[in-house]
This record gives structure tokens, sequence and C-alpha cells, in this order.
């Protein structure tokens, strides 16, 4: 390996090792994401610095060619984090999708207190069963988030 | 008749139906005297929470489509907490008729849950081709699963016991064809008693059942994943409801 092609990959690991760090550093990542990318990272540069790191460990699995460990290891990295993120996707909608039905009966209980005549008591209490209340309901139109306020009115 | 129907809840899950769901609201609260009618607008660009408002309906407005799936899961919701026993679902274009709501309601004394089914000698509803294949092969897994016959498991005209509500509330599933195959495989796992009664079908307002080879064997493909996949999930447990 020339010089240049050593230093250059040096280089590349160190700087997508701070990369990663950095964004742990100022809170743009969370450890449970960003320990992947530093396992990755420092990996790359325990590689970079002593390449006999990588043929010792190909010729310990019995990969022929130590290249093709790089490989795999990359790939099954990223599909790690790419289930991880699918995972975490899901759990995501399904927060959400519970706090949409928070508020639209939070919504409801709005307008029945306003229309009962005692604004802003939004407690979702218990109300009688049987009283169905009519309410006035604004025309939906096309919004942009954070114009739900508007509606309520 | 002077029954009154004050422990149901009618759920009404509705995505731009400002055409019919006034209607059908009209329909409910004069065929179940008593009975809460609960629109659950899912996101609809167009006036149908004005409209069934104005027709007499408690209206819910999630702020964004979740899907019919989406929709029950709140009307369950809603029922546990303002005290409502059973809960029935009836689309808000017009092809349930809420007069049949009392025999749904009869088979709920043996069942926890109980569907209206179209096939089942009532009415002249017909699907024909492939997607008549699809429906009878789920047909076939389904009341396999439930331990008693099912003829039309894609009905989404259903009624919900107690012990049904409670379970439904925390578990009904938003994913495609959650509402319908994947809610009935939770409830027969966790021990609930699904049952069928007939009823007849009206047309719907809009256009009519596809016949597309192609997408029959989609649907098909899809349904068999849910299918699977609602048997790998662990079983939910009830709790006790009084």
């Amino acid at each position: 390996m020339s010089p240049v092609a050593y230093v250059f990959s040096i280089v590349c690991a160190a700087v997508a090792l701070l990369f990663a760090i950095d964004l742990l550093r100022r809170g743009r990542l969370r450890e449970r994401h960003a320990i992947w990318w530093i396992v990755a990272g420092s990996l790359a540069l325990l590689v970079a610095i002593f390449p006999v790191t990588l043929e010792w460990a190909a010729s310990v699995i019995g990969a022929e060619v130590p290249t093709n460990l790089v490989f795999f290891v990359s790939i099954a990295l990223l599909f790690g984090v790419a289930l991880q993120l699918s995972s975490e996707l899901t759990k995501h909608e399904e927060k959400i999708r519970t706090l949409a039905e928070a508020v639209a009966e939070l919504e409801l209980q709005v307008r029945r207190s306003q229309q009962a005549g005692e604004p802003r008591q939004a407690s979702p209490v218990r109300s009688d069963a049987a009283a169905t209340t009519r309410a006035p309901i604004a025309p939906r139109t096309e919004r942009a988030p954070g114009e739900t306020e508007q509606r309520l009115g | 008749m002077t029954r009154s129907f004050r422990d149901l809840l009618v759920v009404m899950p509705a995505f731009n139906e400002e055409e019919s769901v006034g209607e059908v609201v009209r329909e409910v609260l004069a065929a179940l005297p008593g009975a809460g009618c609960l629109v659950v607008d899912d996101g609809s660009r167009d006036r149908t929470a004005e409209v069934a408002a104005a027709a007499g309906a408690t209206v819910a407005q999630l702020p964004f489509n979740l899907g019919v799936g989406g929709a029950m899961r709140f009307g369950f919701k809603h029922a546990l907490l303002h005290g409502y026993r059973t809960v029935v679902q009836i689309d808000s274009d017009g092809q349930h008729n809420p007069v049949d709501v009392p025999k749904l309601l009869a088979g709920l004394e043996h069942a926890d849950v109980v569907l209206g089914a179209r096939f089942a000698g009532e009415g002249d509803y017909r699907v024909r081709g492939p997607r008549a294949w699809a429906m009878k092969l789920l047909s076939l897994f389904l009341s396999r699963t439930a331990g008693a016959k099912l003829t039309d498991t894609t009905s989404g005209y259903r009624a919900s016991g107690p012990r049904a509500v409670a379970l439904f509330a925390e578990t009904y599933p938003a994913e495609y064809l959650g509402d319908t195959i994947e809610s009935l495989v939770i409830a027969a796992r966790a021990g609930l008693v699904v049952r069928q009664v007939p009823v007849a079908m009206r047309e719907r307002s809009g256009g009519t059942p596809s016949h597309d080879p192609v997408k029959a064997a989609v649907y098909l493909g899809r349904a068999a994943i849910a299918l699977v996949f609602a048997h790998l999930k662990p079983r939910a447990r009830i709790e006790a409801v009084a």
C-alpha cells in the first residue's frame, strides 16, 4: 500500500468517527443511534492504522480475500441500522396515532364545554353517555401544521 | 318499538363522505333511540364533520387520516371513556342499514363480536370471480381461527360487546386490512367469541366491487400476509370487564 493511500484511509476513518462523535456531543444524535456509527468509525480507524488486523481477522474467520470481510461487516452494520430505524419509525407512528386520538377526544370535550357555556374545561371527564350535544364545526380546509387551533373558535 | 339503546355507541368512520354521512346519521338516530352516534372524521378534506354535526351526531375530528382501523380504535376508546358498553360500526357511505343493528345486538348475547354477514342468505349482495374466491379462502381460515362459521370476514358492519370494546380500545390495528381480518384474529386469539348474523347490504353509493383479477390477487396476497402476521403476534390479554 502506498503511503498516500495509507494516510488517506486513516483520514477518512478519522473524519467519519469525529463527525459521529461531534453530532453526539452537540445532542444531534442520541446514544442509541450514535453507537453503531461510532463502532463503524472505530473499526475503520483501527483497520486503517493497522492493516494487519484486517488480515488477521480475515484469516481467523476464513475469508480468503480480506476485502470481502470489510464488505460483509459494512453491509451487516448498515442492515442493522436500517432495521433499527424502521422499527423506531413504527414505534413513532404508533405514538403519533395515540396522540391524534387524544387530541381528537380533547377537542371534542372542549367544543362540548364551550357549548355548555363553561369555556376552558378540557379535561376528559366522564360525561353523561346520552348527552349528545350539537356543535358547530368549522369547515376543514387545507391547512399547514400549527394552524389547528383556529378550528376551535 | 320503545326500546332504548343507552348503552350503545354507533361509531361511523368517515373519510370525505359529506354526501352520505348526514342521511346515515339521521337513520341511525331514528332507528336507535337513545344510542350515541359518533362520527369519526378521519381527516376529511370536505364538509363531512359539519354535515354530521348538523344531522345530530357527536363528531370527533382526527387531525389527519389514520384509516378505518385508526378511526375505530378512537371510537372504542371514546366508548370506554364515556361508559358505553357496546359499539356498533357502521359505514358512512350508507351500505349498512341501521335497522339491522338490533339483530347484531341480539347476537351479542352469546358472543363478544358479531359480524353482519352479507352472503349469509339475506339480501342480494354478490361478488364474483377471483375476488370472491379470495374472500372465500379468507373466510375458511378465519372460521378455523374463530371456531365458528364466518362467511363474510371483510364486513365492516359489526358489533362489539364490553369485552371486545376493552380489547379493541388498546389493540385495534391501523394497518391495511387490520380493521377487518387482523382484528378478528386478535379477538379470537384473546378468547373472545366471534359469530355472524345475516344482514342485507344496500348498494354502495359509489361504484361496484372490482373484478380485476390482478387486483384480486394482490388483495389475496396482502390478506394472506395480514393473516399470517396476525397469528405470529403475541396474544392480547383482556382485562376483566364488569
